[in-house]
């Protein structure tokens, strides 16, 4: 008995500690941004490695996201007459939901695992001590500029994502399903609001963008350096990144969009 | 050196592409180019029942949008609506008797402002109020009336 209550406290205490390093380890992080912002080559290289080369993968999902809600949209809406409204459903659905949180989800494991495994690999191979022997600061040198090339990169891709999937609705909508043109567009632009939907949506993937790179840069930090700790380390950034977004994702609508 | 010349221009060709979308997305989705948001003068309109108008709502004469309406309030002395409008600079020349409804688009459609104009010289200005006003149709109450005038017709 006394024995269960010392595990469940010694699990609350080490998660405790974790939440704590995991702080710490954010606190210097953002106290990197002077010297980043002294050397913009570094963030430009790691917005080039999330961002630029998840472009693919954002913007073939985005493309039938938009297409499978224009379908499905298109078979609820039809039924009510109201088919002329599947703009205002593929737009709104995109752009304040699908948008920020399934380019947060494919972010973290196209790009969080890969930096996750990045960082755990290195301090498995002793660079980051290395780094450290020649009094550079690893955590400066390495993390920030990671930290913030997914900072940039987040909202960059979810916006794409949004308008090529209310491109792919447009496509199957008006394109196959024969919906007008003019009323597609029409009633997207009078139901759309750009700072209720647009901007919170931004806002969320902006949100999500910190949390994924925060989540991928602590995992790889604190990985036990062998090859069986960074790769459930990649396991972790995975699930925990998903679990943190879809939790936020909640907890921020219901702030934006509660009322 | 080659190298990071292809990194930066495909960064900055990244970049490029989010700033579009995210243009696009305020401009073709959604009303930004429509509404100039925040511009414009207020008017007041009280009604008896406002049924279920929003917030945002359109206000519009002629079936043309010319504002929204930017607050409903319980006036707790009247025991009315009291219903702000705002309506857009360049319409400036609404007559003082100038009659405010709250109409229904559609049978199941959203609840807006209709203001049909009156035939005064003189014109609204900030802060006035709308003097005439007609309340929502609510339609449980549309069907009570019709199902009471038919229950009197067959007695008699």
């Amino acid at each position: 008995m006394l024995e269960l209550l010392r595990q469940l406290g010694r699990s609350g205490l080490q998660s405790l500690a974790n939440l704590g390093r995991g702080h710490i380890l954010l606190a210097g992080i953002l106290l990197g941004l002077p010297s980043l912002v002294a050397r913009p080559q570094l963030l430009l290289a790691q917005i080039f490695n999330v961002g630029v080369l998840s472009v693919l993968i954002i913007a073939v999902s985005g493309l039938f996201v938009g297409m499978v809600l224009g379908l499905q949209g298109y078979y609820v809406l039809s039924q009510f007459g109201a088919a002329q409204s599947l703009g205002v459903m593929v737009a709104a659905s995109l752009v304040r939901e699908l948008g920020p949180v399934v380019t947060a989800l494919l972010v973290a494991g196209r790009a969080g695992s890969a930096l996750t495994a990045e960082v755990g690999l290195m301090k498995a191979t002793e660079q980051l001590s290395g780094l450290e022997m020649m009094a550079v600061d690893p955590v400066k040198r390495i993390l920030t500029p990671r930290f913030f090339g997914g900072l940039v990169s987040m909202p960059l891709l979810a916006a794409m994502f949004s308008a090529i999937g209310v491109m792919g609705g447009w496509f199957v909508g008006v394109g196959l399903l024969g919906v007008d043109e003019g009323a597609y567009w029409g009633q997207l632009q009078a139901k759309i609001d750009f700072e209720e939907d647009v901007v919170n949506g931004v806002i969320k993937s902006i949100v999500f963008g910190f949390v994924v790179a925060w989540i991928a840069l602590f995992q790889g930090y604190e990985a036990i350096p062998t090859s069986e700790g960074v790769s459930r380390a990649t396991t972790r950034t995975v699930v925990h990144s998903a679990l943190a977004v879809l939790g936020l994702d909640f907890v921020l609508t219901a702030l934006m969009f509660g009322d | 050196m080659a190298r990071t010349r292809t990194i930066e221009i495909l960064v900055g060709a990244f970049m490029a592409a989010g700033i579009v979308a995210l243009f696009f997305l305020a401009m073709r989705v959604s009303n930004l180019s429509a509404s100039p948001g925040g511009d414009g003068y207020l008017l007041k309109a009280r009604f008896d029942n406002v049924g279920s108008l929003k917030v945002r709502a359109p206000v519009t004469m002629a079936g043309v949008r010319v504002g929204r309406v930017e607050s409903i309030a319980f006036d707790k002395g009247t025991y009315e609506a009291l219903v702000t409008l705002r309506i857009e600079r360049e319409y400036d020349n609404l007559p003082t008797d100038t009659f405010a409804n709250v109409f229904t688009s559609g049978l199941l459609g959203e609840q807006y402002i209709g203001l049909d104009p009156g035939g005064s010289t003189d014109y609204l200005h900030d802060g006035d109020t709308v003097g005439h006003t007609q309340s929502a149709l609510v339609l449980e109450q549309m069907i009570g009336q019709f199902l009471f005038n038919k229950a009197g017709e067959s007695t008699q």
